[in-house]
C-alpha cells in the first residue's frame, strides 16, 4: 500500500507578463505507507507548492495525486478538503497554531473536520509531545518549541496516513530543530504515517535515511526559484 | 455543527469589545423597535378598553371626543353644561340602564373634583364585576364632604379627616382659592383607571361653591333647595341597555343644537387613534430605520475584522473545513450578535416601556399592562436574528473567498 503515488504533476502560473511559468513538473513520485523521506531544496524552489498539491490547498494543472489509495486530483475543492482532513497532516514552518483556541482545541478543532472529537485521544497525543500540562494554554502563552510540538500533535489528530512537513524547523535553533524532527519522525512511526519533510537544511536532512534533493523530483528544468511568489516556498 | 460553534464562541471571545458594543447598539435598536410596536398597540388597546363603567356619555353640543376625554378620562375641558331637565329625561330613558351626574370646574392643586351622587359608588361597576372600595366612608350627597382618588392621596399626602379646599378652574391657580372646606371622609382603593386621579364630591356641593352660579345667574340660597330648572352639569356617564346606543344616539345626536351623545365610548376613542395613525407610521418607519442601522453595524463590525481573520481562515481550510464551513460560521456569528443583542433589547424595551407607561397612568390614569404578550414579542427577536445574519452575508463571502495557500504565511 502507497502513502502517496504520483504521476506527470503539473502546476503553472502566468507571470504578469502573461507568460506560462511551469512552479511544479514531478513525472513520477511515490512514497510507501509509513515510509520517511525527506527532500533538500531552496527557499523559492516549489517545495510549498508540492506540498500544497499534495494536499489538495491547490489544484494541479495536470497529472494524478493518489493519498492512501484515493485519488485527489479528480475532486471538487469540497472533496478535496475532506480528503485532507481524513488523511493528511500538515506540519507548517510557522506552526500555524490558531492563536485565540488552546492547545487542545488546536487538535480537537481540527478533528471535527476529520474523523471526529475524541478528546482522549487528543489528551494523549498532547501528552506525548511533552505538552501534558500545558493544554489549556494559548499559542502566546507556549514557548516556539512548545508551539512546534502542538502543531505535531495536531498533525496526528485524526490519524493520518501521510504527514506533510514544510520547513517544520526553520523557526527553531539546531537542538531544539534535531528534537523536533526526531519528535516528529517518533510520532509518525507510532501512528504509522508516512512522513514527507522538505527543508533546506542539510543537517536537518542528514537525519533521513531516505533523502532526496528536490530537484530530482521537481523536473522544472529552471532551477531553484521557481515558486510562485507569496507560496512561501 | 460543533467546530461552527467553537469558531464562532472563539471570535467573540477574541473581539469581545468590538462585539460588545456591536450588540448593545442592536439591543438598542430591538429594544426601540420593539417598544415602538408594543407600546403604540397596548395604549391603543389600554385607552379603547379603560375601565370606567359606562358606555356612553352625554354632554353639550360638541366634540364627541372631547366629551369622552373630559368624563372618562378627567382630561380636557368641558365642552359646555346641559339642563338638569336633560339628565332627569335620560335617566328616565328605557334604553339606559344607569345614568351618574358629572359636574366638574374646579381642582385641587391640578387634580380635578368633580361632583356627582352616591350612585357613582353604589351602583357604578367601573370593571365588571368591581365596585369602588373606600378606606373610611363614601360622602354624604348634603354634607361638604370628599372622597379621594388613591392616586391623587398618594401624591398629596391627603388623609381622613382632612380639610381641603378647592380652587377654581381645572388648571391649579393659588389665587383663585374657593372658601368652601370640604372634608375628606374617603379614600378609593387603587382602581387602576382615571378615576384614581379625581377628588368627587357630592353635586350639590359644586352647585353650592362659592363664586359658582345657577343656570339663570344666581346664586343659590343657603337654606333653600336649588330648584331643578336652574341647575346645570357637564355630562351625564351613562350605561346603555343592550342594543339602546344605536337608537339613543340618533334621538340625541339628531335633535339640533341640544346635546352630543358620544357612543360607543371605544368607538370614539378608537377614531381618535386612528386620526392619530400618521403619527404612528412615522415612528414605525423611524423604528426600522433604526433596526437597518443596527443590522449595518453588525456587517461593519464584523466586515473590519475579515482582513486581520484571512489567515486564521486559510489555518481552518488547512485542517480540512469547507469553505463553507467558514462561510456559515460568520453567518452563523452575525446572527449570534444579533441574537444576543436582541435579546438584551428585552431589556431596552422593558425600561422604555416602564418609563412610557409610568408617565402615560400619571398623565391619564390609564395603566398599560407591562406583562401583556404579543407576537411583536417573538417576531422582533427572530427578525433581529435574521438581519443579522444577513448582514454577515457579505463578510462571510469575503471569508468564503479567502485563498488558503497565499494566506498561510504569517503576514508580516
Amino acid at each position: 500500500m502507497r502513502a502517496l503515488e504520483i504521476a506527470g504533476l503539473e502546476k503553472s502560473y502566468l507571470t504578469p507578463d502573461g507568460e506560462k511559468h511551469t512552479v511544479v513538473r514531478v513525472p513520477e513520485f511515490a512514497l510507501d505507507a509509513g515510509a520517511h523521506i525527506a527532500l533538500q531544496g531552496s527557499s523559492g524552489s516549489g517545495k510549498t507548492t508540492f506540498l500544497h498539491l499534495i494536499a489538495g490547498i491547490l489544484a494541479a494543472d495536470n497529472g494524478r495525486i493518489r493519498i492512501a489509495g484515493e485519488e485527489i486530483t479528480g475532486l471538487s475543492e469540497a472533496e478535496r478538503d475532506r480528503a485532507r482532513a481524513q488523511h493528511i497532516g500538515y506540519v507548517f514552518q510557522t506552526f500555524n497554531l490558531l492563536q485565540g483556541y488552546t492547545a487542545l482545541e488546536n487538535v480537537t478543532l481540527a478533528m471535527r473536520f476529520g474523523a471526529g472529537v475524541d478528546r482522549a485521544k487528543a489528551e494523549s497525543l498532547l501528552e506525548r509531545v511533552g505538552l501534558g500540562d500545558r493544554m489549556a494554554y494559548r499559542p502566546r502563552q507556549l514557548s516556539v518549541g512548545q508551539q512546534q510540538r502542538v502543531a505535531v500533535a495536531r498533525a496526528l489528530a485524526n490519524g493520518p496516513q501521510l504527514v506533510l512537513a514544510d520547513e517544520p524547523t526553520g523557526n527553531l535553533d539546531r537542538t531544539h530543530a534535531f528534537e523536533a524532527v526526531d519528535l516528529i519522525r517518533e510520532v509518525c512511526r507510532e501512528n504509522e504515517a508516512a512522513l514527507l519533510l522538505v527543508s533546506h537544511d542539510a543537517a536537518i536532512l542528514d537525519r533521513f535515511e531516505d533523502r532526496r534533493a528536490f530537484t530530482d523530483v521537481n523536473q522544472t528544468g529552471d532551477g531553484q526559484q521557481s515558486g510562485m511568489a507569496g507560496a512561501g516556498a | 455543527m460543533s467546530g461552527i460553534l467553537l469558531m464562532v464562541r472563539r471570535s467573540l471571545r477574541h473581539h469581545l469589545l468590538a462585539r460588545t458594543v456591536t450588540s448593545l447598539s442592536t439591543a438598542l435598536g430591538s429594544g426601540l423597535f420593539l417598544a415602538v410596536f408594543s407600546l403604540s398597540a397596548q395604549s391603543k388597546q389600554a385607552f379603547e378598553g379603560v375601565p370606567s363603567g359606562f358606555n356612553a356619555v352625554l354632554g353639550a353640543r360638541g366634540s364627541e371626543l372631547q366629551l369622552v376625554l373630559n368624563t372618562v378620562f378627567h382630561l380636557e375641558t368641558s365642552p359646555g353644561n346641559i339642563p338638569w331637565s336633560l339628565y332627569e329625561e335620560i335617566k328616565g330613558n328605557r334604553l339606559v340602564e344607569l345614568a351618574i351626574p358629572y359636574a366638574v370646574g374646579d381642582n385641587y392643586h391640578g387634580y380635578r373634583i368633580v361632583g356627582t351622587t352616591p350612585d357613582y359608588f353604589d351602583k357604578v361597576e367601573y370593571r365588571e364585576g368591581e365596585k369602588f372600595k373606600v378606606r373610611g366612608r363614601f360622602f354624604d350627597p348634603l354634607r361638604r364632604q370628599a372622597v379621594v382618588g388613591s392616586y391623587v392621596a398618594q401624591q398629596m399626602g391627603l388623609k381622613l379627616g382632612q380639610i381641603i379646599n378647592p380652587y377654581h378652574g381645572l388648571t391649579f391657580d393659588p389665587s383663585a382659592i374657593h372658601a368652601d372646606e370640604f372634608h375628606v371622609v374617603g379614600i378609593l382603593e387603587p382602581t387602576n383607571s382615571p378615576a384614581d386621579r379625581v377628588i368627587w364630591i357630592p353635586l350639590e356641593g359644586v352647585f353650592r361653591m362659592s363664586g359658582h352660579v345657577l343656570a339663570d345667574g344666581s346664586k343659590p340660597k343657603m337654606s333653600e333647595a336649588i330648584p331643578d330648572e336652574y341647575k346645570a352639569i357637564s355630562a351625564v356617564m351613562l350605561k346603555l341597555r343592550r342594543g339602546g346606543g344605536m337608537q339613543l344616539s340618533q334621538n340625541i345626536n339628531r335633535r339640533g343644537n341640544v346635546a352630543t351623545l358620544a357612543w360607543p365610548i371605544n368607538r370614539v376613542m378608537l377614531d381618535f387613534f386612528k386620526k392619530l395613525g400618521w403619527m404612528n407610521d412615522v415612528l414605525r418607519v423611524v423604528a426600522y430605520l433604526v433596526v437597518v442601522v443596527a443590522g449595518a453595524g453588525i456587517l461593519a463590525s464584523i466586515y473590519n475584522t475579515i482582513q486581520e481573520r484571512r489567515r486564521e481562515f486559510a489555518i481552518l481550510r488547512a485542517l480540512g473545513a469547507r469553505r463553507a464551513t467558514v462561510f456559515t460560521a460568520i453567518v452563523s456569528e452575525s446572527a449570534v450578535i444579533a441574537g444576543l443583542g436582541a435579546v438584551l433589547g428585552y431589556v431596552v424595551y422593558g425600561a422604555v416601556l416602564f418609563g412610557a407607561a409610568s408617565i402615560i397612568r400619571t398623565q391619564t390614569g390609564v395603566v398599560i399592562d407591562l406583562g401583556r404578550w404579543h407576537d411583536t414579542l417573538w417576531q422582533t427577536p427572530l427578525g433581529m436574528i435574521g438581519i443579522g445574519a444577513l448582514a454577515g452575508v457579505l463578510p462571510a463571502y469575503k471569508a468564503y473567498s479567502t485563498d488558503v495557500a497565499s494566506n498561510l504565511i504569517p503576514a508580516s
